[in-house]
């Protein structure tokens, strides 16, 4: 007897701990994200975390939560309730707040008090941690090690940040690692601790210098000099973090649209995921037209309506009593847009059909005509992610 | 704001959040721009290759290459930048990843907030000011890191107050705060989160940055289709006594046809609420510029220049 296997995004979501979405922006990652997070909650139970990145006011209303922020809030269950589901386990979402997590990351590993508030008071620090935008993509990956840490999550869904390189975040804590290891900052900060006098002479300091200004090279040399304290403590935690991501309970989904630009970053975003033996759970494609605006038989049947004659035509409009005038121009109409659409959606079935999943699931959401604003909504695309 | 038209000024960022067709619309804007005898600088940013991609070409480097008449196009690399800054400005001369400057740039870029985006600003600013180009148009990062970009100048004004980057900021400022100078573009699609997105980064923008907001592009667009009584004939047409008779009247499947015609109807209904929505959030005086939805085949060249046709009948 043949035992019904389990939809492999319906098995991920039962069996790890950490599902990462992530590509190209604006192909409905987010809501991808708290769709399945949303989907664990009410069919596999358990308690289950979807932290985002995106302050969308429209995931909190989805959520029936007034806003999302830094800190975890539980989703009430009668926003389930509402939807006439159910909740198995539990739901809750936070929003990542760089500022904040950059705060609480400096407390936490500063030696001391005067430390902590030398760094928080830098002038530099206080740009890193609001401007500064590689910033982002190293607090994300922080977070989520931290809040895996506390051990209370059965699940934790993650949206990723839309970075500038899709893959930022992955390298992020390697690079936070390197950077504090690097030749030039023990180089900066050895010779003479936070005096720039001993820097003065060397040639890197003098173009710097010029460049800068004394007094902004002066804040930025304090700055890692307070750094340097927690040197030990962030290394230790970039490292942690990397190893988190690679370990066999993390699974990406790649989430795109099947347009041409998506699709290309997103076939990208695959292969280094495989390059690095990261497991890609799935490849999720959001907006997918009706496959039967690519199907033959429904491009015959629209060639014959073009090629109509005028007697069809007012045979047609006769038995279904309307104006034939009125009717020949919707029909020309009508052909209009089925062209218009057939051409996207043969462009994007043969977009897909060639797309390298490196051995993951395809898993196609179908275009919704409305908005998603609320928890049926974000069911019903979840549905999807499960449908066979 | 806005009182300078677009395409009288000399520095344009386009920009706007993933998938509304950001790149397509600032090559569609550079090839009508070159289109009209301007000579047209087009620079990427982010250096995936996209911006050459509409044009068809192996990705650019620092270096322009001329594309066809009149348009070059480069892609920014902010080391070179420094290199190029440290020939003209420090009499430097530089070649190659050598000795100090390679250490003081990998310095500044990772350490140094700002630097990064002063390097990048100061290359479209200093072409500017040479006026080596007519126009120099920015495939600029995405929504949320526009602001961060074009606010870094004052950032560094505050942090640095002496050195030659203080001594750049101040004129840089001067170009990018003149409206019949510069100006942003924000591209967009008439969609819920592309919508509340633009309506948030113009006022952003008006409160962080120097810059003037332009315009509006609302990409995707999709015609009106039926008046009152073509509806009324395209629901009776659509019901099941209707799809029956069309079905017999063509001998096949009428279902799938009609659907395509629905999905329109539906798509362009809710996205004529959202362009409103769009309408009513920004500042009256925002011009707003509308491009249809082309159903093409390819991304490329073909798509590129429909755009620059679209936009030179909404620009000129």
């Amino acid at each position: 007897m043949m035992v019904a296997k389990a939809h492999p995004i319906e098995a991920l979501l039962a069996s790890r701990e950490i599902v990462v979405t992530c590509g190209p922006g604006g192909v409905g990652k987010t809501t991808t994200a708290a769709a399945a997070a949303a989907l664990a909650a009410t069919r596999l139970g358990g308690r289950v975390l979807v932290l985002t990145v995106d302050p969308a006011r429209r995931l909190a209303d989805a959520l029936g939560l007034s806003g999302i922020g830094n800190e975890v809030t539980e989703v009430p269950a009668e926003v389930f309730a509402e939807a006439g589901v159910s909740v198995r386990g539990s739901l809750s979402a936070a929003m990542l707040d760089t500022k904040q997590s950059w705060d609480s990351l400096i407390a936490q590993h500063a030696p001391d008090i005067e430390t902590r508030d030398r760094i928080l008071a830098n002038p530099i620090y206080q740009n890193i941690s609001s401007r500064f935008i590689q910033s982002h993509d190293y607090i994300a990956m922080e977070r989520l090690y931290e809040l895996h840490s506390t051990g209370e999550w059965d699940l934790i869904v993650v949206d990723t940040p839309p970075t500038r390189n899709a893959l930022d975040f992955l390298d992020a804590p390697a690079r936070m690692a390197e950077f504090f290891s690097s030749r030039l900052l023990r180089w900066l900060i050895a010779p003479s601790r936070s005096t720039l006098v001993g820097l003065a002479s060397k040639p890197f300091t003098q173009i710097a210098d010029r460049i800068l200004g004394t007094q902004f090279l002066g804040d930025i040399t304090e700055f890692f000099v307070s750094l340097q304290s927690m040197h030990d403590g962030f290394i230790e935690r970039a490292q942690a973090v990397s190893r988190l991501i690679a370990d066999e309970r993390t699974s990406f989904l790649v989430v795109s649209s099947s347009e041409t630009v998506p699709l290309r970053e997103a076939e990208f975003f695959a292969r280094e995921l495989a390059n690095r033996n990261l497991d890609v759970g799935g490849v999720i494609l959001n907006k997918v037209l009706p496959t039967s605006l690519s199907d033959p038989s429904a491009s015959a049947a629209a060639l014959t309506l073009e090629d109509r004659n005028p007697a069809m035509t007012k045979q047609l409009a006769k038995k279904i009593t309307v104006d034939a005038a009125v009717l020949d121009r919707v029909l020309t109409t009508v052909t209009e847009s089925f062209s218009d659409f057939s051409v996207v959606a043969r462009r994007e079935a043969n977009a897909r059909e060639r797309f390298p999943t490196f051995g993951a699931p395809l898993i196609t959401i179908p275009y919704f005509s409305h908005d998603i604003h609320d928890m049926s909504g974000l069911l019903e695309l979840a549905r999807h992610l499960i449908a066979e | 704001m806005g009182s300078t038209p677009l395409t009288e000024r000399s520095l344009l960022f386009v920009t706007g959040k993933g998938g509304v067709g950001k790149t397509t619309i600032t090559a569609g804007l550079a090839q009508m721009l070159a289109d009209q005898g301007r000579r047209v600088l087009a620079c990427e940013i982010d250096a995936k290759g996209d911006l050459a991609g509409a044009f068809e070409i192996p990705p650019t480097g620092f270096e322009p290459v001329e594309v066809t008449a009149h348009l070059f196009l480069m892609a920014m690399d902010t080391e070179a930048s420094l290199r190029e800054y440290l020939r003209l400005n420090l009499k430097i001369p530089v070649f190659g990843r050598i000795g100090p400057v390679a250490k003081a740039f990998d310095f500044l870029a990772t350490a140094a907030p700002g630097v990064r985006e002063i390097l990048t600003l100061g290359k479209f600013c200093w072409e500017v000011r040479e006026q080596s180009y007519d126009v120099v148009v920015v495939d600029s990062p995405a929504t949320g890191h526009i602001v961060g970009l074009l606010a870094a100048p004052q950032g560094i004004n505050e942090l640095a107050k002496v050195g030659l980057i203080r001594n750049q900021t101040d004129w840089m400022l001067q170009i990018l705060a003149d409206e019949s100078t510069t100006g942003l573009v924000i591209v967009t699609t008439p969609e819920e989160m592309p919508v509340s997105e633009t309506v948030e980064l113009a006022a952003s923008v008006r409160e962080k940055t120097s810059v003037d907001l332009a315009c509006v592009v609302v990409n995707r667009l999709l015609p009106e289709r039926f008046g009152a009584r073509e509806q009324e004939v395209f629901d009776t047409l659509c019901a099941p006594a209707g799809v029956t008779a069309l079905t017999r009247a063509i001998g096949g499947d009428a279902e799938p046809v009609l659907s395509a015609a629905s999905l329109a109807t539906t798509l362009r209904r809710s996205r004529a609420v959202h362009l409103e929505t769009l309408r009513t959030g920004l500042p009256t005086e925002t011009p707003l510029v509308l491009v249809p939805e082309l159903f093409q085949r390819t991304s490329g060249l073909r798509a590129t220049k429909q755009v620059a046709i679209h936009l030179a009948e909404e620009l000129l």
